[in-house]
């Protein structure tokens, strides 16, 4: 294998890892926060892609699906926790888990009755079709644009989340939400707000896999797998560990998919497993989120 | 569950009330001792009302899954989403001799259990490194992987078709010529394998390691300063929870004579756990009304709408927010109050 040729299975593996980082962050920020397993994630990932695809049909721009989506799948996702999370709250961790497992179907389900189960067209958007000369290699330019969104995103959450008042809450309502309430902070509108913002980024990352894994009912399914993963690998309610293990698992896949084509689905599990076996935690995983 | 209770009523029924609470309490014991013989009763005449053979002989299998995974969330506490891998490599285990081979049916189904057991014991090895939500996500990822070399390995399992031809016709059991194309014959036989693991499994609760699981289940640290290993009664509890899903899973694939990929889905993880919430996890008969009423219900739903997945994500919903002990348990709460 040449460098260039590295170069660009190592740039395919971080365009894909960029998809993983998005689904695993908005998984660990609410476990993180709200200790619930959101297993319609997927879904809401799904749901992204979708309205993408109906506004792009309603307004003819990508641009404005981009803005839209993430507000829209976000406020979508708030209704869900008013309505159906919080009345859960302090029962255990299996109880939203599998409350939203079964949210998940619905919406599965629900969007296949409104859309039909085969999926929908999604096209690149124009401005961003074609390949663009890296120096080295030649890359695909959406691709491109997809780690850009992706790096830029990162950098805006970790400022609001280091750099703001509000983010200083949310961070201290991970730590201890009890401490938050007795200071006078409400607690449920911070929750609300976090699970919001996660789901929004879902959705956003279902309209950024759209031009390149398609748009289809059942497209949440393989996509929460790989956020598990992703999250395993790199440590529950930890969001360095979810972009880490996100760029990781997206390489390594496409590493073996340039090598080993048929191994290339398994072997994210099998970076799993390993890491399961070296460090059970995963890589940046903190004590005590476990039990 | 809370039942209003009439004060007027309570004030002055009191002493009568109590007779009836104390024979209900009873007949709990009673139906507690004698459980494998109560749900084999049951079963036997079951034929007899069900609308169709095949959905009888559907709830036998699930009923059957539904305890084996019964023992791994409800008694042990650990939430597995990937019981759909040990259910399925019991069929594939069962299904490939009897399609490829021409295996006989008993042996196949040993080899089925076999293979369950042992792939239970891989995931369990892994899995139970974690604990919690990690548990849930392992199992998960780790039936995913079975999933996907069933997809691919084209040759052995047929791919996406399923298996097919896992055609077993008469058989002859100790010179008892068995036609298992009648559905009745077909639903008496498998009763008589399922009544066998029932009794199995009953033994395996009462015993002293029923109650480590428990245990387990209840004070995990307090376990191990019992001196208990908990990893390896995990271990052994994911394992045995194998080889009886890994048996409903062979029982299944005999019953289709075809194994379709759809066993390894993720959704049937989904669906044994619903079966376990809806009967209501950690009793002995719950997994059983679970698998029954979810059967007869989807069976229901699906001649009125092909949106059936709608439904059940509406009732898991519902069950969660309203009724998390399940039928079973919700029934068993009150009498025994």
């Amino acid at each position: 294998m040449t460098f260039d040729l590295f170069l660009l299975q190592f740039f395919t593996g971080l365009a894909l890892g960029s998809i993983f980082v998005l689904v695993a962050l908005g998984l660990s920020l609410i476990f993180g926060l709200l200790t619930v397993v959101n297993f319609a994630h997927g879904q809401f990932y799904m749901l992204g892609a979708y309205a993408g695809a109906f506004v792009l049909a309603w307004t003819g721009s990508f641009w404005i699906a981009f803005l839209v989506v993430p507000l829209l799948v976000g406020a979508i996702g708030m209704l869900c926790e008013r309505v159906l999370v919080r009345p859960l709250y302090g029962r255990g961790i299996d109880y939203p888990l599998l409350l939203t497992f079964g949210l998940g179907l619905m919406l599965l389900d629900g969007v296949s009755m409104i859309a039909g189960t085969e999926g929908v067209p999604f096209d690149t958007p124009a401005g961003l079709t074609g390949a663009v000369n890296l120096g080295l290699f030649y890359f695909p330019k959406y691709r491109l644009f997809l780690i850009v969104v992706t790096a830029l995103l990162l950098i805006a959450l970790w400022l609001f989340l280091e750099k703001t008042s509000y983010g200083l809450i949310i961070r201290a309502g991970a730590l201890d939400s009890e401490i938050v309430q007795i200071l006078g902070v409400n607690i449920s509108r911070i929750w609300l707000v976090v699970f919001g913002i996660g789901i929004g980024i879902a959705g956003l990352a279902g309209l950024l896999a759209a031009p390149m894994r398609g748009v289809f009912p059942e497209m949440g399914i393989p996509v929460l797998v790989e956020a598990f993963v992703v999250t395993v690998v790199g440590g529950m309610g930890s969001l360095v560990g979810a972009v880490v293990a996100g760029l990781l698992v997206g390489v390594t896949y496409s590493f073996t998919a340039f090598y080993f084509p048929q191994m290339a689905q398994l072997s994210m599990f099998i970076l799993m497993g390993v890491v399961l076996v070296l460090c059970p935690r995963g890589l940046f995983g903190r004590a005590g989120v476990l039990g | 569950m809370n039942s209003p209770v009439d004060p007027a009523r309570l004030s002055i029924s009191v002493p009568a009330a109590a007779p009836v609470r104390t024979r209900l309490k009873g007949l709990v014991e009673i139906s507690t001792e004698h459980r494998v013989v109560l749900a084999l009763a049951f079963l036997v005449i079951f034929p007899w009302f069900a609308p169709y053979e095949a959905l009888a002989v559907n709830i036998l299998v699930f009923g059957l899954f539904a305890v084996g995974y019964n023992l791994i969330y409800g008694y042990t506490g650990m939430l597995s989403f990937g019981h759909a891998a040990l259910f399925g490599l019991g069929a594939y285990g069962a299904g490939i001799p009897i399609a490829k081979f021409g295996w006989h049916v008993l042996p196949a189904l040993g080899l089925g259990i076999l293979v369950a057991g042992a792939g239970a014991a891989m995931i369990g090895w892994f899995a139970t490194r974690t604990r919690g939500i990690y548990f849930a996500m392992v199992t998960l990822a780790a039936a995913q992987v079975v999933y996907y070399i069933a997809f691919q390995w084209v040759a052995m399992t047929g791919g996406e078709d399923g298996l097919r031809g896992v055609n077993v016709g008469v058989v002859n059991l100790l010179g008892l010529h068995l036609n298992l194309l009648d559905p009745r014959t077909k639903y008496y036989a498998i009763l008589l394998v399922v009544g066998l693991a029932l009794w199995a499994f009953s033994r395996i609760l009462q015993s002293p390691f029923g109650a480590v699981l428990e245990a387990v289940r209840e004070n995990e640290r307090r376990a191990a300063a019992c001196g208990y290993n908990v990893r390896r009664v995990r271990l052994l509890a994911f394992t045995l929870s194998g080889l009886f899903s890994g048996l409903a899973g062979a029982l299944y694939g005999i019953h289709l004579s075809v194994v379709p990929i759809e066993t390894l889905h993720y959704f049937t993880s989904a669906t044994v756990l619903m079966m376990t919430l809806l009967g209501g996890m950690g009793t002995f008969f719950g997994p059983f009304v679970g698998a029954f009423t979810y059967l007869l219900l989807a069976d229901v739903v699906t001649v009125i709408t092909v949106h059936w997945q709608l439904f059940v994500g509406g009732l898991f919903v519902f069950l969660i927010l309203f009724f998390p002990r399940g039928i079973w348990g919700s029934l068993m709460h009150w009498a025994e109050r």
